[in-house]
């Protein structure tokens, strides 16, 4: 199988800052991938960069066969990488269903947008299916709580059918059972998609990982399974061990 | 700036309401009756009630309707605030006042040309003596000039308040350039003194009632066409860039190209509207197309209320009465009046007559 | 050459007005997110009040007007903050329109109060003449530009009021909770940028008659300054602003005046294709 992503030494600056210092990543087809690390590991900068959304210093991705950098964001999306966001952001005026329409009809001719919608395409009856908001689909999306939101958005994502799809903390602020509900949606989805999950919450990490990349102050730390990654000394200083040189400091 | 824009996405949750029930086929029809009622007044009843001044008047406050619908669509629907539809308006009326006054000269020189001490006719008339070219330039150049603007501004994410500040300015410009061209614009006189279109003597009523009538169509067909715009895939396209221009991206479109499209075609309402001021109101000058007259317009829409395209409408008609009464009673209580008013809809309503209209029937329900 | 030279003075002054009718702008929009269409209206308030100095001050009318002036477009400003523009904070567009009826009952007030032709306010007698091609009046209006950016950039880098004003210009929310009352830093920027328009207007009566619509011939292009120089930025402000005074006068004077204000609109275009938000950014991480 080839790679379906693959950065090679990105480097992202910001005014001086380094945020992200040479990492390579490499996904392949139809992987599940965690992306953990602590606050300001580069987590959401590498997603970023992937997406779009800012420019590295340095490096390339590639996506298949295409060079990612320099393009606009909705070229990306055009090319099959779909993201959704750590605060979702859903369109409140329009209706959960008319959400998941604007979401799989941007291959449309723009000049065929001028129609009226008339009932429910598949990509969108899927998304409702996938998400289990079928019942909600005639609803403002404004109407949604935090956790259906988040569903939407994953839905949103489902209907561009992307070749990768890319969640930026998806289960943030959710309830324990919106936590369980948002893990049974990603195994579902990651059983016929390829996926990198950014996310910094360990138990759901435990439940759902597989293969993890752990990032830490813009670098690649190890990549392994959850058992490999559990065991890792380096990970438990990461993240145990700045919290007890912390606590050291305050009290020398 | 940006930062702000999209936080209005995500609003506070409502309590979860009941499902919508399916709409009756009393609630379905009731738009289709209003509009029939209101086609039915303006095109007979106000043609047989109205005396030839007062039907004028009307013809002139549903021409700036005409602009308004455009308004009401960029901003209402898209979030673009146009604080320069003069400029369009403008163009669309110029290139008929153009073409009316080569008509006019029958081969020769405008008048007023002749009286600034040009002796050839420029260049750039020379096309508009053709109806075909004149009327073709009504829209197309209102509609380049947007395209051509919008592309340069909105991809490069200029937005929001910079984006109506751009648009005022070019308005401001514009004036200034139409005045200072005396021997091809007219001057701060303008273009005046039509006598006749198509043939047809302006001066008569049969020939204004035409007229009015005609602009009764174009605008109740606008108004639909604007609607199934609204309506359809593209509608909801924009009502997303307006909430969340940077999430749409995300979404596989390019807002620019959104913005770009929906800001032409505006423009091309608005140059529509010029071209029909001209042979009805029988003038187009700097004065009516600068700085303030773009704000009235905006102002009306905002009055009649801005996310529906029927208060708009109403805005513009309303807003053109008022003016009228006002400056026919007392001139400088206008300006109170207009200003007072604007402040109290921004405060108070922010969705208008319309808006206020419709919560009534709400809580009466 | 001899033209280049010439026009420097007239450029530079308009430059300076425009500098500090758009300081006012440019702090109100990037601390508060507001557009203030009746800024324009502060600038014709300080012009007014030169103007009614003189029957006291005579002469010295400009000078005596320059600290009175500051105070009455400050209060304006002030009270318009409080009573109206305050509920509409982050939601720019309302501002404008709210702030334009605003700005049309005082330009109708300012007729029914003073007429409305213009009046004219006389300079100072020392004013007169100048040095080579530069004009005292000019000079002056320069140096009050120049005094009001220093003490600006004084006020917001060694004071800590205007240290607190840079805190909820960055970030409101956390100014807030850090315990600043960003509600008295908002009365502050409000009454110190709309004096600063005060201001602006006593010296616009050193070289120009002083009307009601006095303000909207600066207001648009004070705009532009914001737009090219970046949001709450004082030195792009005053980068833009010099520019801005410098290529109006030249565009007037190589072309003519019609066509100035077009070449100045699609040379901002231009630029903005290169610097779509202006000058200096201060650049977030935050979607927006």
């Amino acid at each position: 199988m080839s790679a379906l992503l693959s950065v090679r030494g990105l480097s992202v600056v910001f005014d001086g800052f380094t945020a992200i210092d040479g990492v390579d990543l490499t996904v392949e087809q139809g992987e599940l991938r965690f992306l953990i690390g602590p606050n300001g590991a580069g987590k959401t900068t590498l997603i970023d960069v992937i997406t779009g959304l800012t420019r590295p210093a340095a490096g390339t991705v590639r996506f298949g066969e295409q060079d990612l950098v320099g393009r606009r964001e909705h070229e990306i999306v055009r090319l099959g990488v779909g993201r959704t966001f750590q605060t979702s952001v859903v369109f409140g005026e329009l209706t959960v269903a008319e959400n998941l329409d604007l979401a799989a009809s941007f291959r449309r001719p723009l000049w065929s947008l001028a129609r009226r919608r008339r009932g429910i395409s598949e990509a969108v009856a899927e998304a409702l299916a996938t998400t289990g908001l079928a019942e909600l689909a005639e609803r403002p999306a404004r109407v949604l709580s935090h956790g259906q939101r988040q569903w939407l958005e994953i839905g949103m994502l489902l209907a561009q059918r992307p070749r990768l799809l890319l969640l930026d903390e998806p289960v943030a602020g959710m309830s324990l059972e919106e936590r369980s509900r948002t893990g049974e949606l990603l195994t579902e989805i990651a059983r016929d998609h390829t996926v990198i999950v950014v996310e910094h919450d360990m138990d759901f990490l435990r439940r759902y990982a597989s293969q993890v990349t752990v990032l830490h102050e813009g670098r690649v730390l190890t990549e392994g399974s959850v058992a490999e990654i559990r065991a890792d000394p380096r990970v438990q200083e990461v993240y145990l061990g700045r919290a007890r040189r912390e606590a050291k400091d305050v009290v020398g | 700036m940006s930062g702000t824009d999209m936080s209005v996405v995500t609003e506070v949750p409502d309590p979860v309401r009941m499902p919508p029930e399916r709409p009756s086929w009393r609630t379905r029809l009731r738009g289709p009756a209003v509009f029939a009622a209101v086609a039915v007044l303006a095109l007979v009843v106000a043609p047989l009630l109205l005396e030839p001044f007062r039907l004028g008047l009307l013809a002139k406050y549903l021409v700036y309707a005409i602009v308004a619908l455009g308004i009401a669509l960029a901003w209402g629907q898209g979030g673009m605030l146009v604080l320069g539809q003069g400029v369009f308006f403008g163009l669309g009326g110029y290139a008929m006042g153009m073409y009316l006054k080569l008509t006019e000269a029958q081969g020769g020189l405008p008048d007023f040309m002749v009286w600034s001490g040009v002796e050839t006719l420029p260049a750039l008339w020379t096309p508009f003596a053709n109806p075909f070219f004149a009327l073709a330039m009504v829209v197309v150049g209102p509609v380049a000039l947007a395209l051509v603007l919008g592309t340069l501004v909105f991809r490069q994410r200029v937005r929001g308040a910079y984006f109506a500040i751009l648009t005022q300015a070019l308005a401001a410009a514009f004036v200034i350039l139409l005045i200072g061209q005396q021997g091809l614009t007219g001057g701060t006189n303008g273009l005046t003194n039509f006598f006749e279109l198509f043939g047809q003597d302006l001066a008569l009523d049969s020939t204004q009632r035409g007229l009015y009538l005609a602009v009764v169509v174009v605008l109740g067909l606008l108004y639909l066409g604007t609607r199934q715009l609204v309506n359809s895939r593209f509608g909801r396209l924009l009502v997303a860039v307006r909430d969340g221009e940077d999430r749409v991206r995300f979404l596989g479109y390019d807002p620019a190209t959104v913005k770009t499209v929906t800001f032409a075609i505006s423009a091309g309402m608005a140059g529509l509207a010029g071209a029909f001021f001209v042979p009805v109101v029988g003038i187009i000058s700097p004065a009516l197309l600068g700085v303030v007259p773009s704000l009235e317009l905006v102002v009306a829409v905002a009055v009649g209320g801005r996310y529906a395209l029927a208060g708009a409408v109403l805005g513009a008609v309303v807003m053109g009465y008022a003016k009228t009464i006002f400056s026919e009673q007392f001139a400088g209580g206008w300006l109170y009046l207009q200003g007072a008013l604007f402040i109290l809809v921004m405060t108070l309503a922010p969705k208008g007559l319309l808006g206020l209209l419709r919560r009534r029937k709400e809580v009466a329900r | 050459m001899e033209a280049i030279v010439n026009q420097l003075p007239i450029g530079l002054s308009i430059g300076a007005v425009l500098l500090l009718i758009a300081l006012g702008l440019t702090f109100t929009f990037g601390q508060m997110g507001v557009i203030n269409m009746a800024h324009g209206e502060f600038i014709m308030a300080g012009a007014y009040t030169a103007y009614l100095l003189q029957g006291w001050a005579g002469g010295q009318a400009v000078l005596v007007a320059l600290p009175v002036a500051f105070a009455v477009a400050g209060l304006m400003g002030l009270i318009l903050e409080r009573t109206a523009i305050r509920h509409f904070y982050g939601r720019p567009l309302d501002t404008l329109l709210l702030t334009w009826g605003v700005s049309l009952v005082l330009q109708q007030l300012a007729r029914d109060l003073f007429g409305a032709p213009n009046v004219q306010v006389q300079a100072p007698g020392w004013l007169q003449g100048g040095i080579g091609i530069m004009p005292y009046n000019r000079m002056f209006i320069l140096a009050l530009a120049i005094g009001s950016v220093v003490a600006i950039w004084a006020y917001m880098n060694r004071s800590g009021q205007g240290r607190r004003m840079q805190a909820v210009m960055q970030n409101r929310r956390l100014a807030a909770t850090s315990g600043i009352d960003t509600g008295r830093v908002d009365m502050r920027t409000f009454f110190i940028g709309s004096g600063l328009a005060g201001v602006a207007g006593v010296a616009l009566t050193l070289i120009g008659p002083v009307g009601p619509a006095l303000g909207t011939y600066y207001i648009v292009d004070a705009f532009l300054v914001v737009v090219a120089g970046g949001l709450g930025q004082l030195r792009g402000a005053v980068i833009a602003a010099a520019a801005l005074g410098l290529l109006n006068s030249y565009a007037e004077f190589w072309s003519d005046a019609s066509l100035a204000k077009v070449i100045v609109f699609g040379v901002i275009v231009a630029f903005l294709q290169f610097r779509p938000q202006g000058l200096f950014v201060v650049r977030s991480r935050a979607l927006t």
